[in-house]
């Protein structure tokens, strides 16, 4: 008998309501939607421990505050305001941009591992993104937002690199594709934990610890695939070689790169390429893989490139010699059809607040 | 045998937790699984309605919440698999009755996401039935499951409150974004009330889950106390649900509700829901085209083992 007995539920009790019957804000519903579920668990200690302590579990700038609240946001003496605002988009758009890429395999990873590390390193760009945006709204004193300047801009005046806007082959080339990313950002936000602007310098000091992550991740995929079976062998093989093309480019500084760098506040991306080359080298020997040549297709006519997954696209042909397509606001069609979705709920609504 | 049982018996009987070496009976075992399983595939399968939006996401922090949102569940899809493989199960062999169609899912990721709204309603009343159901379970009588439940329901009870957070914003927006959140909710609401399962007097297996404490409440209890919780949750967000006889009964101290559409409920679990044929053909086709990559894996891992072997026999470097 004693075995089907069970605790009946607790009576259900009403929230308090002010004077007008109303809850009084949103605090109090969010009390009410605990101390429903707790009274669920009226017996045992179960529901203590889940309420222990404060809570941890805002992920990283899913809160309310202004990601940059108590940060001097003052653009130091000696850096343009303009060419920092502008430095900021570009290794802000290459975090949003890279961040979109990865969050379009959630659901779709060869496993469930796979599922959480991507939205990790996704999530990881994603908060990256938000800071440098923030950061460039400050700096040219425009005050636009993180928001306005993720959805109200087209694709002209995004600054990523074309390496983080084609579209996704598979998870090989994925891999590869992430491994070059990472390991050319890491070396660029290792610098830029010293930069004279300090939140650019904050915003390298979080980022080298994820984006540390996100490289060892995809290398050790990478050599999984590349000294795995004859298949992914094959595949990696085709993935690195989709990727390479966009390899020069990271490399190639623009003028306001240039300038940031000799103002003590950027990174010239050309002195980055030695310790790029030692990663990849040592990554891709243990793959046993062998590097790609390097192709430079601003200079090139023939701009098609064949996928693993037998789509095209066409990398744009009237980038000046030896100038970078995507830091000039040249890109592919690939990053219109990206804008077009993600800024498709913001734009239909605009003057909603979500 | 006899004293097996007997053991069992007591353990339950005392309220404590039946362990994965614990002699259990085969019925109870195969339960464990079949709801261990179920439930981590309904945390896969759900991460596709709301996961279609994250791409979309209005604002770069709802896309954060929303990523964060998505990749919890999958983390609890793997502590789920993981409690499942305590009792001798297999996440392979579980993922493919998964896509072969053998074992369910939660019939309520049959429905679509039509709306940014949507997100913020499964967040409120499918996370908040799912929380009611779940709370219990943190007592389940089997200790891994009862100790991945506790994680899961903090996890969860976040996601609710961001979700209505997400709808309270939604409301103070403009006529359009308050058009879209009654929608979503007119459209959430009898699904919702369907997720507790079917009535008590046609759910023949409750008497010995009770019994066996892997259930800690009927589905009829469940459910009344889901609508007594969102009746004032709806009034202070300024929704309408969408049920004319929903009133307070001072009698019975909770609240009346008209009456479910069984058939519906039926004709979703058997497999002709708005989606069920697009959500497990993703999941399909990420298991397949997956399979390559994982081949991969165990390729390099067993080459790289066999290394260490033969250097460890110093016989160098080996294969």
């Amino acid at each position: 008998m004693s075995s089907t007995e069970h605790t009946e539920l607790p009576a259900y009790e009403a929230p308090d309501r002010n004077a007008h019957g109303r809850l009084d804000d949103t605090g109090d519903v969010y009390e009410m939607l605990d101390d429903a579920h707790e009274a669920l668990a009226h017996a045992g200690n179960a529901y203590e421990a889940l309420n222990d302590g404060d809570d941890p579990r805002w992920a990283y700038g899913t809160g309310f505050a202004d990601p940059l609240a108590g940060v001097d946001t003052r653009v130091p003496d000696g850096v343009d305001g303009a060419d920092l605002a502008a430095y900021c988009l570009m290794l802000g758009d290459d975090a949003l941009i890279m961040s979109h890429r990865l969050q379009e395999w959630c659901t779709r990873a060869p496993e469930l591992e796979e599922e959480v590390a991507l939205a990790n390193i996704a999530l990881d760009l994603l908060g990256q993104a938000r800071l440098l945006l923030a950061r460039a709204g400050t700096a040219d004193g425009s005050g636009r937002d993180e928001d306005a300047l993720a959805f109200r801009r087209d694709a002209g005046e995004f600054r990523n690199v074309l390496l983080a806007e084609v579209p996704n082959g598979d998870f090989a080339e994925a891999m590869a594709r992430l491994l070059v990313f990472a390991t050319w950002r890491l070396a660029l936000l290792e610098r830029l934990t010293g930069s004279r602007d300090p939140v650019l310098a904050a915003v390298a000091v979080k980022g080298v610890k994820e984006v540390a992550y996100h490289r060892d991740y995809a290398a050790g995929w990478v050599v999984r695939l590349g000294d795995g079976t004859s298949y992914s062998r094959e595949r990696a093989v085709a993935g690195l070689a989709a990727v390479w093309p966009l390899v020069t480019e990271l490399f190639t500084p623009h003028e306001v790169e240039l300038r940031l760098a000799s103002a003590g506040a950027g990174a010239d991306p050309s002195a980055l390429r030695e310790g790029f080359d030692d990663v990849l080298g040592q990554v891709l020997t243990a793959a046993t893989l062998t590097r790609p040549t390097d192709t430079t297709f601003t200079q090139s006519s023939d701009t098609t490139l064949t996928r693993p997954t037998d789509t095209t696209f066409t990398l744009p042909r009237d980038t000046a010699p030896g100038r970078p397509a995507g830091r000039s606001g040249t890109h592919t069609a690939a990053l219109t059809d990206l804008l077009a979705e993600m800024q498709s709920v913001a734009r239909a609504h605009p003057d909603a607040t979500w | 045998m006899a004293d097996l049982e007997e053991r069992f018996d007591r353990t339950i009987e005392r309220d404590q937790r039946v362990e994965p070496r614990d002699w259990m009976p085969d019925g109870y075992r195969a339960t464990m699984i079949r709801q261990i399983a179920q439930h981590a595939h309904s945390e896969i399968i759900g991460m596709q309605p709301e996961g279609e939006w994250i791409t979309r996401a209005p604002s770069l922090r709802r896309k954060a919440i929303l990523l964060a949102k998505v990749q919890d569940e999958a983390g609890h899809g793997l502590y789920l698999y993981s409690a499942a493989e305590t009792l001798g199960a297999d996440r392979a062999e579980l993922t493919g009755m998964l896509i072969e169609g053998r074992q369910k899912y939660s019939s309520i990721f049959n429905y679509p996401t039509l709306g940014y709204a949507d997100v913020g309603v499964i967040g409120w009343l499918v996370d908040g039935a799912a929380i009611c159901n779940q709370v219990p379970l943190c007592r389940s009588s089997y200790g891994p499951y009862a100790r991945a439940m506790i994680r899961i329901c903090k996890e969860e009870s976040f996601h609710q409150r961001q979700g209505y957070e997400l709808l309270m914003t939604m409301m103070r927006g403009t006529e359009a974004q308050r058009a879209m959140v009654q929608d979503a909710v007119d459209r959430w609401w009898w699904p919702s009330l369907m997720m507790f399962g079917p009535p008590d007097d046609a759910s023949p297996n409750t008497a010995r889950s009770m019994a066996w404490k892997i259930k800690r409440h009927t589905n009829d209890e469940l459910r009344q106390r889901f609508v007594d919780m969102s009746v004032p949750q709806a009034e202070a967000l300024g929704v309408t649900l969408p049920d004319a006889d929903l009133r307070w009964n001072a009698e019975r101290g909770h609240h009346d509700f008209g009456p479910i559409d069984w058939s519906e409920l039926q004709r979703v679990i058997s497999g002709n829901g708005p989606c069920n044929a697009r959500r497990v053909a993703v999941r399909r086709a990420a298991h397949e085209d997956g399979a390559w990559v994982r081949e991969a894996a165990t390729a390099h891992a067993a080459k790289a083992a066999g290394r260490v072997a033969g250097t460890d026999a110093g016989m160098g470097g080996g294969g």
